[in-house]
Order: structure tokens, then sequence, then C-alpha cells
């Protein structure tokens, strides 16, 4: 009951008509960049963040958020349309939903997405609203030796679980850590990695380092590819109303989506893609039109995926907002938007910032509810967003990032340094490394440093502190089994299946 | 990912590939030699300032020789990504309109160093109208400048342009 009042006192703060406003911009800019390929809510929500200078902490969450819901509705705008994943999170909605497209269906996958992603949002919404006191309670009894052994699990999924190479994700994320200890060392005043300049005493900061690898370098990857062929529009057919046939295969899948998306999202190791993967094997397991998936395109292998990825999103503002523990990029630079309010994000957040906290909750609800409204009666908005051509996009995301850059400081320095990030980010996304991992590891890795030196000092330099808690080892146990695990199970698998000289069918 | 390796004929040395854990490495011992150069009191001996740059660079050292290993044992680019041809045409278009601006953004100004920018990357990414290109670029720098920055309260170097319309925002709302 304690939950339902706060969230009343959250609408309060929410339905302000200067909050609904932010609400109403922060959920339209979402979906714009969602659908625009190239630019991620990541990306965006960096180069705003100067406006936490501007306004009060309340309305630029409130911004931050709509922009977050806002771009997982806009990306599967165009998975579906253009077959070009616009969020890494969409990559499996391109899967059927384009296929539902490009055989006349497009209207009622844009429906079953968006409706979707609305009833597992709101779901999800919810779920952040009642686990989040909860999680609270048990977040109190963490010392800075739990709060380390907890990041490191965080820095373990996040780089190695998830992803396609567990060496290729840590390496990001240690060179994020590097970015991250750039400056004056807070606890004893020392500079580190400065190499004797002024310029880096104050570090690197991380809208710098979210440009130069989101916008320099995706651009410079963009101009490095343009032989590998273009992806054409799907135009949009038929109806948006979806039959009562369509209505049928739909619900279910959303709500198992948003069973499957949620929790994962919660967990402190976070990441969209999984669930998604996993609510697609499921609906293709259940459904009783197994002969559409891959052919015509499944309507349960959109509705699925969208809800899962939507849930999932939710999720991740659950470890985010109780335990101050980003786990996607986009939380990572939401959480440095809360530090430059001098806030710091963990179990007392909740009641220390309460009309904040509780606002951005109620808030998220009516973003669901305006997403859903913007995503289907004016989507032919957004497909005609799809049509701005790639070198006008690319230049046109160029001026911004030199804006949101020089905008710092108006140092040539800065620039200096975002075209080299940019340069970096462009051999990681040749040479497929995983670019969140840098953000994560950048805004988590000083935290993670500051609770280990913490734990180490209260137990006068003996690091075993970490090992004889109970939930700190239970942690780093997890920690190890998720680094090493997969590499001992894919080792056994290739024993096993080394008998036969090929598994059909099952590569 | 690992599929690709297995069926792949021969393993042999993929040099790109190579190239990024050496480049790594280097990266490494420059970490290396900034974590020695951190000067260290006694009374922090401990818990100091230097552990976590230590046990980052023993990361990255393993790390990069892991690449290494990768490398010499194939590499792990998709044969996809490996046939299509790099347009380094392109990319030397968009890295000029980047030194461009970063050259001239200070002697111009924000607007007329972002218009430079806007028609190299347009003229990289193939687009052959660079006088609309100008056009559509000043649009979006003035937005920008205008718009973006003035919302935010970000202070973007003003040069000839912005100085202008500056002053003739100034005079017609001085009239007015």
């Amino acid at each position: 009951m304690d939950t339902l009042s706060h969230l009343a006192h959250g609408f309060a703060v929410a339905f302000t008509p200067t909050n609904l406003l932010w609400c109403l911009v922060g959920t339209t800019l979402g979906t714009a960049i969602g659908v625009l390929p190239g630019l991620g809510p990541a990306l965006t929500i960096a180069l705003l963040l100067p406006i936490t200078y501007q306004v009060a902490p309340e309305a630029s969450f409130i911004l931050f958020a709509g922009i977050y819901y806002g771009a997982m509705y806009g990306g599967s705008t165009t998975s579906i349309l253009l077959n070009t994943p616009g969020e890494s999170a969409t990559i499996v909605t391109a899967l059927e939903g384009n296929r539902m497209a490009r055989s006349g269906r497009g209207g009622a996958a844009l429906a079953t997405s968006a409706i979707g992603s609305f009833v597992a949002g709101t779901l999800g919404t919810m779920g952040v609203a009642f686990l989040a006191p909860t999680v609270v309670k048990y977040a109190l009894k963490f010392g800075p030796a739990e709060y380390f052994s907890l990041m490191v699990l965080a820095f373990i999924t996040v780089s190695a679980v998830l992803g396609s190479s567990s060496v290729r994700g840590l390496t990001s994320l240690f060179v994020g850590f590097v970015i991250g200890m750039i400056g004056v060392d807070l606890q004893t005043g020392q500079p580190r990695f400065t190499f004797g300049t002024a310029e880096l005493l104050d570090g690197v900061d991380v809208i710098i380092v979210a440009v130069g690898l989101f916008a320099v370098g995706e651009t410079l990857y963009m101009a490095s590819r343009r032989y590998a062929g273009k992806d054409e529009i799907v135009p949009l057919k038929g109806s948006l109303y979806m039959t009562a046939a369509e209505w049928a295969r739909s619900w279910k899948p959303w709500l198992r989506g948003a069973a499957i998306g949620f929790p994962i999202g919660a967990m402190p190791a976070g990441g969209a893609e999984i669930p998604t993967f996993l609510s697609y094997a499921i609906e293709k397991k259940l459904s009783k039109h197994k002969e559409e998936f891959g052919t015509v395109g499944a309507i349960e292998g959109v509705a699925g995926p969208e809800a899962a990825n939507n849930a999932s999103a939710a999720g991740v503002l659950v470890p985010m907002l109780t335990l101050g523990l980003p786990t996607s990029a986009t939380a990572a630079i939401m959480l440095s938007a809360f530090q430059s309010y001098g806030i710091n994000p963990g179990p007392l957040l909740l009641t220390a910032q309460a009309n904040l906290v509780w606002g951005l909750i109620a808030s998220l609800f009516i973003a669901n509810v305006i997403l859903v409204v913007l995503n289907l009666p004016l989507i032919g908005l957004w497909v005609r967003l799809l049509k701005i051509p790639a070198p006008q996009l690319y230049a046109g995301i160029l001026v911004f990032a030199t804006v949101g850059t020089y905008g710092i400081s108006q140092s040539p320095i800065d620039l200096a340094i975002l075209y080299l990030l940019g340069a970096a980010g462009f051999l990681m996304r040749r040479f497929d490394f995983p670019t969140a991992p840098v953000i994560i590891g950048m805004i988590l890795g000083p935290l993670a440093e500051t609770q280990f030196r913490r734990a180490m000092t209260i137990e006068n330099g003996d690091w075993t502190v970490f090992f004889r808690h109970p939930l700190s080892l239970t942690l780093l146990t997890l920690a190890f089994v998720g680094l090493v695990g997969p590499h001992i199970w894919a080792w056994i698998e290739h024993k096993r299946t080394r008998g036969p000289e090929h598994v059909p069918g099952d590569a | 990912m690992s599929t690709s390796e297995q069926h792949a004929s021969p393993p042999r040395l993929a040099l790109p590939e190579l190239l990024t854990g050496v480049g790594l490495l280097a990266c490494a011992g420059a970490v290396a030699w900034q974590t020695l150069a951190i000067p260290v009191s006694p009374l922090y001996s401990k818990v100091g300032p230097t552990v976590f740059p230590y046990i980052t660079m023993a990361g990255m050292i393993v790390l990069s020789l892991l690449l290494v290993l990768a490398a010499l044992r194939g590499g792990w680019q998709p044969q996809e990504e490996k046939e299509t041809p790099t347009d380094w045409k392109a990319m030397g278009l968009v890295a000029a309109g980047l030194v461009a601006n970063l050259a001239l953004i200070q002697p111009l100004g924000f607007t007329a160093a972002s218009v430079i920018m806007f028609v190299l990357v347009c003229f990289g990414f193939g687009s052959r109208h660079p006088l609309r290109d100008a056009m559509l670029g000043l649009v979006l720098a003035l937005a920008a400048y205008f718009g973006f920055a003035k919302a935010l309260g970000v202070n973007i170097g003003a040069g000839l342009i912005e100085n202008q319309l500056n002053a003739l925002i100034g005079a017609v709302l001085g009239r007015g």
C-alpha cells in the first residue's frame, strides 16, 4: 500500500503542465531518434546532459526517461520497415517483422509491436514501482565489499556473458576503466593518466566519449561500408488495425514477453538482447503457425520479442535506481546525470529523493500512453523520417556532435579527443568490439574503485574481506561462473559433437 | 562466431586483427607508463591510487595477448565483413570534414566551420549537390546554434555569421 501512496504522489509530480510537456518532448524525440538509424538513446541523452545545469532534476529525468522509452518504440518501426535494427534490442523484431511487412502485413506488425510495447512497458513500470522498495530493503544491508562484488558481477555479465566474445567485451570494459581513471584521484588528489597535461586533470567528459564512440565512430563506419549494399524501405501496407485473429495471436506473447523481459532486465546483468532472443525462441516453439516463421512472418515473433524488449528496458531501471548500478550504456549516462546534480543513486534515493523517483516512475506510465498514440495514429510521420537520405543524416549527426562537444568548454582539444575516440569507435565497430562496456566501465569503474578502497580501508588492507562475507563471496562466485562457465560449456559441447562428422541443420 | 573460425580451412594469420591486438598491447604499455608515474604517498601504500591502475594494466596485457593469439589462429571477423571492401575515399572525405571543422572552428566560428564539414561529409557519402548541401548545413547549424545552444545554455564559439545574426536580432528586438 505504501507503494500506491508513493505512486499517487508521483502522479501529482508528473501531472504538472511543465513535466507533462517534458514527457511529451522526450517521447517524441525518443521515437524520432529510435527510428533514425545511427542515433540511439545513449547518444541523445549524452548530448542533452548540459540540460542538467538548467532545469530541476525531475524535469530532466522525465525527459531522459521519455527518450529512453521512446527509442524502444521507434527502433521497432525501423526494424519492421527497413530490416535495419535501429537498436540492438530490436534485432529479433526485424526477423519476423520485416517479413510481415514484405508480405503486406506491415500495419499489423507495427500495431502488435506498439501495443505490445505498451502492455509490457506498463507491466514493467509497475514492476519497477513494486520491486524497487523491496530491493532497497536488501540493498541497505550492503557494505562496501558487497557493493564491489556486485559491480564485478555486473561488469562480467555486461561485457563477457552478453555479446559475441568475452575477450573483446572485457577489452572494451578495460578501455572504459582507463578513460574513467583519467584525472585527479578523488581520495588522494593525485593526477592519473593525464600524460602531464592540464587539460586532462578534470577527466574526460562522458559526453565526449559517448558522442565519439556512437556518433563519430558510427559515421566513419557507415562511410567505410558504402559498398555493403543498401536496405530498401518496405512501403507501409495493410490496415493498422489488427484483426480479431491477430489480437488472439498477440496477447499471450505480449504477456510472456513481459514476464521474460522484466526479470532479466532487473537483474544486475541487464541487457535487452537476451530476453528478446529467448522470447522469440519460446514463441516459435509454442506457435500454432510455425510455417509462418521465416517465410511470410509470424505475428507472435514480433509481439513477444517487442514486449520482452520494453519490459527489460523498464527492468534496467530497478538496479539503476535502487543500487546505482547501470547495466546499459543509456543507464550509465543517466547515472552521470544524477552525479551532475550531486545525487548519488543508491538505496537512499527512494526516500531522499522521493519526488524525483516516484515522479519519474509515474511519468513512465504517462510516457507509455503518449508513445502508443505517437506510434500508431501518427506512424506515417515516422515513416517519412526514414526517407532522410544518408549523406545529410550523417552530416547532420556530426554537426550536433560538434555542438554537444564544443559547447562543454569551447576547447578544440575536446574536439580533438572526440575525433580520436571516433577513430577508436570506428575500429571497435569494424572489429566487432562492443561499445556499451566502454561507457559502463568509464562510469561504474570509478564507483567500483571507491567501494573497493573503502572496503580495504575498513579491513586495514586485508583483501580476503571480499571472500569472507558470504554475500560478497556468492556474488564473486556467480561472476566467476559467468566468465568461465560458457567456455567450459562450449568445450564440453565441442567434445560431445566431435563423434559424428556433421550435425545436419544444426550448425 | 566460433563456427566460422572452425570452418575456415587452415587457420592462418589475420593481419588486421593482429594489428588490433598489438595496438592494444601498446595501449597497455601506455597505461603501465602512466601508472608508474603516479606518485604514491606511503600513507596509502595498501589501497592507494595505483591499485586499480595496476589491475587494469594487468587485465589489458592479458586481454591483448589473447587477442593476438586469436589473430594468429585466423582472427575473429566473419567472412562477410572481410569481403566488403572499405570505401577509403568516403572515409577520407568524412575525416577531412572533421579535421576542417577542428581547424576552422576557432578562426571562423561554429556555423561556418559546420557548413564546410557538412558539405564535405555529404560529398563523402555520395551527395553531388554541394550548393544545396551548404544551404542545408547552414540552416541546420543555425538551428543547432540558436535552438540547442541557447535552450541548453551552452556557449558555443560565435564567429562572423553568429555575430552578424546576433547583432541583427538585437537590433530588431531593440526597435520592436
